[in-house]
């Protein structure tokens, strides 16, 4: 322990460690020459593309985890690549010189590809960068013509071909991309000078605090976070400052000349130091605020990766991170430290050899009321160490320490645990996969699941599901499910065996989507292990679409009706109708009623003739019938127009046996012509009356004959014909002729009716003259009507009718009406004693 | 923060209605109004709601303008064709039905926009009660399904609209289902009961009768396999699901309801709790002022229990209102009297605190006696008389299997045609359909009268069983009348013994079988349940163990009747006469497709042909 800060070394007041992560596994004979090399941002894992320009002998891709075990390797047989680089999703992006961007997964998997247009690929690309921003990943491009060219998200292309620098004559020596608001900018260096690039724009901009003597710029890097900005130039001058050009932090003045061939910051998020390292063939220069840098010698040819929290440095045989030592760390462990968390390491590991120095420092602690602090120092600590005997002793320490501390919550510690077991799993060289605590926490536990599940790695993944307790829901459905995704693959196994193997793991585990499986065996190709997987799948909205990519639009329908689901059975019977010829179609429909009804309902609001046609095939005559009568009120305005519809339901109604409808239509084409006549005799509108309302209106016309000749043509009852006419009467306030009328011969309605209708009109004199004829037993009724108390009770009183005697007096109300009430009711106590 | 508070205690406050009764309702408002806020918060910034008509009724029920309002609802259009209205808002969404007739509409107005050259518009749609998959193709067809930001459904299946009641509101449902064998909103009606499981805990039992309960109950059960593993925990509050198919009791809805509420429904029709009277009744009466000013806009009000007077009235047969409400203006002038009793201080601040109440109960009985005087004018009338005394007839089985003079007459002074087919269907459903001469004398009577069109109405009477032709010479409604005991002579209005007395001596079928499925039990109607159409079931879905809910001593069963194809106030006041039955042992919960009268239940089945302008 005597030496733990043994490889520690200071900048100024701060200190830097660089410690091995793995010893490689990969064997590179040649180190990285003729080699392109990617490696992805939070451990992620590194591309080598080698013999990449050689002309005899093709080019071959290789991606290799952190730790250099080879996961994959194709030989390359597209074109010539400029540029590898890391998406943020773990997919690889080759950029070719003819402008062809082509993505691959981590297995070499071919994904997709595009083109970044015409003219980039007449200019060719000469240099090529990705870039990443919060949730995308972009490209820039510098071409032939000297142009660049951007695209901020690869996942959905929108070129945009930046403004030319002025008087350019060569490659500019050095650039970058920048962000001014999350729009990407680029910053390249021309002899001297530096020029800015916007979407429309080419600034020239010098650096704040830079001496125009200072040279020009070789070299330039921007922080993983995109927050500063570092210039190198021919002078041995660096520069570094905010990415948005407006301040200097620091510079550096070094004897170096020799543009360096990599260059990268090496910042803690959070602290307030910065540090930028710079690589050369055999050494690594780290500058920052102290005046004096720390030289690393490089025994391989290297390269290094800028990660969140530092940088991790590759070499042919070494992966080592180098980073700031944060200041908990410091505290602890610095040589004859005091503070807290040093004291509390110090009294645990007394304790343990049963010292009483550990109540001697316990109680130094104490007394300063820091134990507390300690014991979280030490917690903070052990997450920032990569040997896990290191973690361990600072948890013993805290473990130790928070006994002592009253009601000291666990949840720090505990969770301290589970991220560093965590940690220590994936940090296995087998997995290779070195994330820093700091890294961890800032790509989530479920974006490394995802990272785990893209490795195939899913025993790991689903043990940290477990482990970390997570719902099914969230962890193990969603890991069961890739990897049965990635099962369907399997060629060499039959349909049969992978449907089972994969019910037998997952069976009805909550959150299994069985059709996005489905979904994934029929993308390779295996429609029947496809449809053998949809079987197990619950939920026929998800079973239906994907029956019917499979063409299977049988099964589909089926399904469909199955669920109830009418918009499911729609959207089946919309692929039927566009995929089958008619007669198929609709032969498909007659075998499914359900199906059948939901396409007439459509039909009738969208296709009208369509279902005719239905109809016809069904030999369904009512419902054509009604269809005719339907369409006799459509479009069709002339008369002549109309009656051919309805002559055709007419016909269609006697198939149907419809007797009474058939005789309907055909009354109502006689009157539609009557109509018509009518109208073109008198100047009125007649057409589409009911032959009620049209004999109304002849009367109201006094066009008496042509209604008398309707009324014995259509055969209307005559007690209706007696109400029409007397109403119409009334209303015309022919008074004379409704008399007339009345006499013309016996009332088929009795003589109630004249009075009801001349008092609708408010005319009691014309009312009072068929009181005589009402009969008897309706007479009350009629004086009533009237508003002839006296006689109505007269009446009632004549027919001894007690019922009719109670209607008369509940219609007494004034004092007048006294005298009247007085002769009731003698006449009915009369009644009551007989 | 703190306006943000005031409004939900003002909102929670708004819906204790739902709250009161057994089971409390407003759990599923709480999560409709949750899943709603959470949509509008995917659309970030100001915003504009383009509203499909229908729904801002239903809507109404949900969520006020207030909850908008928090979420940055800046205004609120209607959906037509042409130009959207102008503002300055950052976000359009769409509330509409799956219909494609609207699709073209939005397709029109989002075009129109985009041509525009108005700052450009974020478009969201929100398909109610659910996204249709043929809508969105007519979206693509038109070129405008990429323009949507976002699609997403509101799931509004079950709508409460009182503590004890539940309706879909999807309003040709019965049609639908029964004319035109489109079972969309039976899925609904899974979906909803599927929800209401989720929130209530499964139902151990199902029972129903008929071929759409059938149905229903299967989709529910599919539904809850489709769920998965997961079992629901939650402790069952329904015992039972009663499905009913409307087309079990046909004859119910056609009959004229005699409660307070169905008279207001028959006369006035209620539209999502909300009737809208003449004003001249509810003029304010100011002394000076007579005859000036009075209001031409309709009185718009608001129905619901949580109005203590109308929760009190609402179910009563007509005839025992007016006695309530002198009896309740006694009592409130009493109250108001009170103030010269109130002698210390102390007395006279506990008076001036409950005046609000006071007053909100003078104003309230006020309005109830004023609808009860316009009611009363109708029902005093002969013509309703006289149509009530015919109803009777034909449902107590009198004369039934020949042309009524009545319904001759009323055709010959061309009443109303909804008035017409109401009566000849009741007489065709009571008589278990018409002579062939009966049936087209009655056929050529209304045609000739209102039209030849009307034969597609006729037909569509017809294939929903209304009307139809005796099959055999063999009339069954008898048998049916007296097994069920659907009329009953000694019918007490004001106090009543049976739920005979909603419509004044006929009982419900519909509420009969819920009342015997709790006793004696169905098997003791079996030859009726042979008789009446569909079939009769009954499942049990499995709880998890523990969740077998062990009833207290005197604790009441309750039972979630589902009318399929809608279902009248007269009917849901005899389901809550059951359940306050003191022996009755049993709370009923209703819920439907549709809250109907025979009025726009038979309006929905006509079929609206109208001449081609000339």
């Amino acid at each position: 322990m005597d030496f733990y800060t043994a490889n520690w070394y200071p900048m100024g007041s701060v200190y830097y460690r660089k410690f091995d992560c793995y010893r490689m596994e990969w064997d590179l004979r040649d180190g990285f020459r003729e080699c392109l090399v990617a490696a992805g941002p939070y451990a992620g894992t590194v591309a080598l593309m080698r013999n990449y320009c050689a002309k005899p002998g093709r080019p071959i891709l290789e991606i290799y985890s952190a730790a250099g075990v080879l996961l994959s390797s194709i030989p390359w047989k597209s074109g010539q690549v400029v540029h590898l680089g890391w998406t943020l999703t773990q997919d690889l992006v080759c950029i070719q010189e003819d402008g062809t961007v082509l993505i691959y997964d981590i297995f070499c998997a071919f994904k997709r590809h595009f083109s970044l247009g015409s003219e980039v690929k007449q200019n060719q690309v000469l240099e090529a960068k990705v870039f990443h921003t919060e949730y995308r990943t972009g490209i820039a491009i510098l071409t032939g013509a000297l142009k660049f060219t951007v695209a901020s998200n690869i996942d959905d292309v929108k070129l945009r071909r930046l403004p030319e620098i002025p008087a350019l004559r060569g490659p500019p020596t050095c650039w970058t991309v920048l962000f001014n608001d999350r729009v990407p900018l680029v910053l390249a260096a021309v002899g001297p000078d530096l020029y800015l690039l916007d979407n429309t724009s080419c600034t020239a901009v010098t650096l704040p605090g830079m001496s125009p003597l200072a040279g020009s710029a070789l070299q330039m890097a921007v922080s993983f976070n995109y927050k500063y900005l570092a210039v190198f130039t021919d002078t041995g001058y660096i520069w570094m400052g905010t990415a948005s050009l407006t301040d200097k932090l620091c510079e550096f003045s070094s004897d170096l000349r020799q543009a360096p061939k990599q260059m990268a910051w090496c910042i803690r998020p959070g602290s307030r130091n910065i540090a930028l390292a710079l690589m050369w063939e055999k050494l690594i220069f780290l500058v920052g605020r102290a005046r004096e840098g720390v030289h690393f010698p490089l025994d391989e040819p290297s390269f290094i990766v800028p990660e969140l929290d530092g940088i991790r440095i590759v070499s042919s045989s070494t992966h080592e991170f180098l980073h700031e030592i944060p200041k908990v760390t410091e505290d602890i462990f610095k040589i004859a430290s005091m503070a807290p968390g040093a004291l509390l390491l110090e009294a645990q590991k007394e304790y343990e050899k049963e010292s009483q120095k550990a109540d001697d420092y316990l109680r130094e602690i104490k007394d300063q009321n820091h134990l507390s602090d300690a014991v979280e120092n030490c917690i903070e600590a052990a997450g920032y160490e990569h040997a896990p005997e290191m973690q361990k002793s600072l948890l013993r320490a805290a473990s130790f320490g928070k006994c002592f501390v009253e009601k000291y919550s666990p949840a720090d510690f505990v969770t301290m645990c589970q991220d560093l077991r965590i940690l220590n799993a994936i940090h296995d060289y087998q997995i290779g996969i070195p994330l820093t605590m700091t890294q961890y926490k800032q790509l989530t536990i479920q974006v490394l699941l995802d990272r785990l599940v893209l490795r195939r790695l899913y025993p790991l993944a689903l043990k940290i599901c477990e482990y970390l307790k997570f719902s099914d829901f969230q962890g193990v459905s969603r890991i069961l499910a890739h990897w049965a995704c990635y099962k369907v693959q399997q060629k060499e196994k039959s349909d049969d065996e992978i449907a089972q193997a994969i019910n037998q793991k997952l069976g009805d585990t909550l959150g299994i989507s069985y059709s996005e499986i489905a979904s994934r065996a029929c993308e390779c190709g295996r429609t029947e292990l496809a449809i053998k997987l949809l079987e197990y799948e619950p939920k026929s909205e998800d079973q239906v679409p994907l029956l019917l990519k499979m063409k299977r639009s049988n099964l589909a329908l089926a399904k469909a009706i199955e669920s109830g689901d009418t918009d499911l059975v729609y959207t089946v019977v919309t692929y039927m109708k566009n995929e089958f010829n008619r007669g198929d179609f609709f032969m498909t429909l007659q075998n499914h009623p359900v199906a059948l009804s939901l396409y007439r309902q459509f039909c009738k609001h969208q296709e009208p003739e369509t279902l005719k046609d239905l109809y016809n095939q069904d030999d369904n005559h009512l419902e054509l019938g009604n269809f005719y009568v339907r369409s006799s009120y459509g479009a069709e305005k002339r008369v002549e127009g109309r009656v051919a519809e309805l002559q055709n339901a007419v016909e269609e109604y006697n198939k149907a046996k419809s007797e009474l409808a058939a005789r309907a239509t055909e009354d109502q084409i006689k009157l539609l012509r009557n109509q018509r006549a009518l109208q073109d005799k008198v100047d009125k509108p007649y057409l589409d009356f009911s032959l009620h309302d049209t004999v109304y209106n002849l009367i109201l016309d006094g066009m008496h004959k042509k209604a008398e000749q309707l009324y014995k043509e259509f055969k209307i009852p005559d007690k209706r014909y007696w109400w029409l006419k007397i109403s119409a009467l009334a209303e015309k306030e022919d008074w004379e002729e409704l008399e007339k009328f009345s006499k013309s011969k016996k009332s088929a309605i009795g003589y109630l009716p004249f009075v009801e209708i001349c008092m609708k009109h408010q005319n009691k004199v014309e009312a009072k003259k068929y009181i005589a004829r009402v009969g008897i037993e309706q007479r009350v009724k009629a004086f009533l009507l009237v508003g002839d108390l006296d006689q109505a009770a007269e009446s009632a009183i004549e027919h001894r009718n007690e019922q009719e005697m109670n209607m008369v007096l509940s219609r007494c109300a004034s004092a007048a009406d006294n005298t009247i009430v007085e002769k009731i009711n003698r006449a009915k106590s009369l009644i009551l004693k007989k | 923060m703190t306006s943000h508070m005031t409004s939900s205690v003002r909102n929670s406050k708004m819906a204790t209605h739902l709250s009161c009764g057994r089971v409390n309702l407003n759990i599923l408002r709480e999560a409709m109004r949750m899943e709603l806020r959470e949509f509008l918060d995917k659309c970030a910034g100001s915003k504009a709601i383009v509203w499909d008509e229908y729904l801002t009724g239903p809507f109404g029920l949900i969520a006020q303008y207030s909850l908008l309002k928090e979420h940055e609802v800046e205004k609120m259009f209607t959906l037509k064709s042409g130009p959207l209205p102008s503002s300055d808002v950052k976000n359009i969404i769409f509330f509409v039905r799956p219909r494609l007739e609207l699709m073209d509409i939005i397709a029109d107005n989002i075009q129109r926009e985009e041509r525009g050259r108005f700052p450009q518009r974020d478009f969201y749609i929100l398909f109610v009660p659910r996204r249709s998959i043929l809508c969105e193709q007519r979206l693509k067809d038109l070129g405008v399904l990429g323009s949507f930001m976002h699609r997403d459904e509101y799931r509004l299946n079950l709508i409460p609209f009182d503590g004890d009641l539940l309706s879909m509101e999807s309003e040709n449902a019965f049609k639908e289902c029964y004319l035109e064998n489109d079972q969309t909103s039976l899925y609904q009606a899974a979906k909803g009961l599927t929800t209401l499981q989720s929130l209530y805990g499964t139902i151990p039992q199902i029972c129903g009768k008929g071929e759409c309960a059938r149905h229903v109950a299967n989709m529910m059960i599919r539904m809850k396999r489709e769920l998965g593993g997961s079992q629901n925990q939650i402790t069952p509050v329904f015992d039972t699901l009663l499905l009913l198919d409307r087309n079990v009791d046909l004859l119910t809805p056609l009959a004229t309801q005699l409660t307070y509420e169905g008279l207001i429904d028959e006369v006035y029709g209620i539209q999502n709790s909300h009737v809208k009277l003449p004003p001249e009744k509810f003029a304010p009466k100011k002394q000076g002022e007579g005859g000036k000013d009075l209001p031409t806009e309709p009185k718009k009000l608001l129905l619901n229990s949580a109005e203590e007077l109308y929760a009190e009235i609402r179910d009563k047969n007509f005839n025992a209102v007016g006695s309530v409400l002198s009896k309740k203006a006694k009592i409130i002038s009493a109250a108001f009297e009170g103030r010269h009793n109130a002698k210390t201080v102390g007395e006279i601040k506990q008076f001036v605190s409950q005046l609000p109440h006071m007053q909100a109960e003078k104003a309230s009985l006020a309005n109830h006696t004023s609808i009860a005087e316009l009611i009363k004018e109708i029902t005093t009338s002969e013509a309703f008389f006289d149509n009530l005394t015919v109803e009777q007839e034909f449902m107590s089985g009198f004369d039934t299997d020949k042309v009524n003079p009545y319904i001759e007459d009323c055709i010959a002074k061309k009443d109303p045609i909804i008035k017409i087919l109401r009566l000849v269907c009741l007489q065709s459903v009571c008589n278990t359909g018409l002579k062939q001469k009966v049936l087209d004398y009655y056929k050529r009577e209304i045609l000739q009268t209102y039209g030849y069109e009307h034969i597609l109405t006729l037909h569509n009477l017809e294939k929903a069983g209304l009307l139809k032709l005796q099959a055999s010479s063999r009339n069954s409604y008898p048998t049916i009348r007296k097994t069920l005991r659907l009329w009953m002579d000694d019918v007490n209005e004001q106090n009543p013994n049976d739920i005979s007395y909603v419509y004044s001596g006929y009982a419900p079928l519909s509420v009969r079988l819920a009342q015997i499925l709790v006793r004696p039990g169905w098997r003791s109607i079996e030859e009726v349940l042979k008789i009446l159409p569909g079939p009769q079931f009954e499942e049990r879905q499995s709880l998890p163990p523990g969740l077998l809910k062990k009833r207290q001593q005197g604790e009441n069963k309750v039972i979630l009747v589902f009318f399929l194809g809608g279902v009248t106030f007269a009917e849901i006041a005899a389901l809550r006469f059951l359940s306050q039955m003191e022996d009755g042992g049993t709370e009923y919960i209703i819920a439907t497709t549709k809250l109907i009268s025979g009025t726009t239940w038979i309006k929905s089945l006509m079929e609206k042909l109208e001449p081609p302008p000339f």
